[in-house]
């Protein structure tokens, strides 16, 4: 099970920047069909509010990988 | 640990603040058509600009940001005076948005007003519920934590209850006519829920001001052991972060789009894609809301006994797997052919209504037609005119629009909406218990609150707004938004199956 979770880290830090690619291409795409300055101001809300939570989700996958997640802490003193 | 009489007063006390927000939070969303009309027309460019902002920018970038800033005050200050506090701002912004002037009579300043108390109630929304769901598990007994906070669970929904109500009641009760009634809520009367809302708060603060500080804190405070910076200890210490990711790709990520799902998207979808009227797509969730609620209780109750990671994954893939076949469930029962199996026993009189479209002319035709079984529809079709001679008038699909449902229709509508709301019970009701036993004393409002508003705020909240840009971009298929909660919740649900515990944490003071 703990190899498992380690190799989907890897998974986890590719889905960050692969959301992101997805998010930009399409604002890119749906701004220039229709460039007005609702669609604007809605796809960088969604861009700007987007990317720290993909750069969480890189986080995330390389503390798997390095298997910060194999045993989860049992009391608060573990969280120090 | 408090006694049986006293944690009631606490969940009371706690309940009724977070319940009022929600409520306050709501009739925003819920009235945002009456409004963009009094405060932000689409005639004027910036105008329509500040609406978007006070859309978005509220539900999506305000509200983590509250959390962090009264989250890190609860960890300060304590937890009863920062969600005191969050509940005088929000109701104070609510009341206040009641009273500013339309666009007409204040210009600028009133979309820009507007904005700003938009914003304040996100900011507010983001401390309160870390605030009254820590307080209330810092009070509870380990062997009940999951069934005492799941009180506070049930104030969501109930606060969009409560908001769909008092709508509903203002806009039928302004005049006897009911047309007329329409007119005058539409005028002045969507003021009043906001106006009443300061009444609530009033009774609420008064309720909060008398609790005690929460023990757990308390204790903590006496001992001196109160974090110092608690933004730096709970995302700048890796052991704590990688809790504060876990929760949210593990469990809120999914339970926020479920949530969304089950009560917004149910509504929207209702309304604009089947094409339902006003009063039966609202009432039908209001019905499903009244018997699903009890739930929360139940499943947070059970999270106490089996612990609370396979309720939520369990809510989550029920709602992967049905999703697809409940809103194909709503589109078929809401076809006209279904309608038409029933015998026709009046057609209305014929409504023509022309519009000029730059040159050209539109005539729209309108019939009302109802059914021997008590179902009604409005049968539309356009047809256009050109100026230019030589072109061809051009007719346009009959479009079936304020379909009003049979009773059998009706109460199936019901059950597939009550059906979204039990998996929304499965995910929200354990995860205040869940979040509360993830972190320490000393930075669990802040660390629970970030967490909690992203994945509600911006994965949930997003909810709606994705779906239908996905029905925009692949117009051929009316389930596509769909695929959207249905990623996310499967993600999660992978993220959450393999990292995440289902051992409750007893001791929650250290």
């Amino acid at each position: 099970m703990n190899q498992l979770k380690k190799i989907l880290g890897i998974v986890w830090m590719l889905l960050g920047p692969i959301a992101i690619y997805y998010l930009v291409k399409t604002a890119a795409s749906e701004i220039s069909k229709k460039p007005v300055i609702d669609t604007k101001v809605q796809w960088a809300v969604f861009i700007v509010i987007f990317i720290p939570i993909a750069i969480g989700m890189v986080i995330f996958g390389w503390y798997a990988l390095k298997g910060e997640y194999n045993s989860l802490p049992q009391k608060s003193d573990d969280l120090k | 640990m408090s006694s049986t009489k006293s944690i009631w007063k606490v969940i009371g006390a706690s309940s009724v603040g977070t319940l009022i927000e929600w409520y306050d939070f709501y009739i925003f969303g819920s009235l945002a058509t009456v409004i963009a009309n009094q405060f932000f027309p689409k005639s004027n460019p910036t105008a329509a600009l500040l609406s978007t902002l006070a859309t978005f920018a509220a539900g999506f970038i305000v509200r983590p940001f509250g959390a962090l800033v009264f989250g890190r005050l609860g960890d300060l200050i304590g937890r009863k005076y920062t969600f005191l506090l969050t509940l005088i701002i929000m109701g104070t912004s609510t009341f206040a948005i009641g009273l500013v002037p339309g666009y007409e009579k204040i210009g600028f300043f009133a979309p820009i007003i507007v904005l700003l108390l938009r914003l304040l109630q996100g900011l507010a929304l983001g401390g309160e519920y870390g605030g009254a769901a820590t307080y209330v598990a810092e009070h509870s007994p380990s062997n009940k934590r999951g069934y005492y906070t799941s009180w506070i669970q049930t104030t969501a929904t109930l606060g969009l209850f409560l908001s769909l109500g008092v709508i509903l009641i203002t806009r039928h009760g302004l005049d006897d006519n009911l047309q007329k009634s329409i007119v005058k809520f539409n005028d002045w009367g969507w003021r009043i829920p906001f106006l009443v809302s300061i009444v609530l708060v009033i009774v609420s603060v008064y309720i909060r001001l008398k609790m005690q500080e929460s023990p757990l804190f308390a204790k903590i405070k006496l001992e001196g052991k109160i974090s110092v910076n608690p933004l730096k200890e709970s995302f700048g210490h890796k052991a704590n972060l990688k809790m504060v990711l876990l929760a949210l790709f593990g469990a809120t990520m999914g339970q926020g789009v479920v949530w969304y799902t089950g009560q917004f998207y149910a509504q929207s979808f209702i309304e604009t894609v089947c094409k339902i009227d006003f009063e039966q797509s609202r009432t039908i969730l209001i019905w499903a809301i009244i018997f699903a609620t009890p739930f929360f209780v139940v499943f947070g109750g059970w999270s106490d006994k089996i612990g609370r990671k396979w309720i939520m994954l369990a809510g989550m893939l029920l709602a992967i797997f049905s999703y697809r076949s409940i809103y194909q469930r709503f589109l078929d029962i809401s076809s006209p052919t279904e309608f038409q199996k029933s015998s026709l026993v009046s057609t209305g009189e014929p409504s023509i209504k022309k519009e000029k479209v730059k040159e050209d002319s539109v005539i729209t035709t309108s019939l009302l037609k109802t059914f021997e079984n008590g179902a009604s529809y409005k049968e539309s079709h356009s047809d256009t005119l050109f100026a230019n001679a030589s072109k061809q008038a051009s007719h346009s699909p009959t479009m079936y629009l304020e379909k009003k449902l049979a009773k059998p229709a009706y109460w199936m509508f019901v059950l597939l909406v009550f059906v979204q709301i039990i998996f929304v019970t499965m995910v929200y009701g354990p995860i205040a218990a869940f979040l509360v036993e993830l972190f320490p004393t000393k930075i669990r409002y802040t660390s629970m609150s970030l967490p909690y508003h992203i994945g509600n705020g911006v994965f949930g909240g997003l909810t709606p707004f994705i779906a239908l840009l996905l029905t925009t971009i692949y117009t051929g298929n009316k389930l596509v938004g769909l695929t959207y909660p249905i990623i996310i919740a499967g993600i999660c649900f992978v993220i959450g199956l393999l990292y995440v515990s289902n051992k409750i944490d007893t001791d929650v003071s250290d």
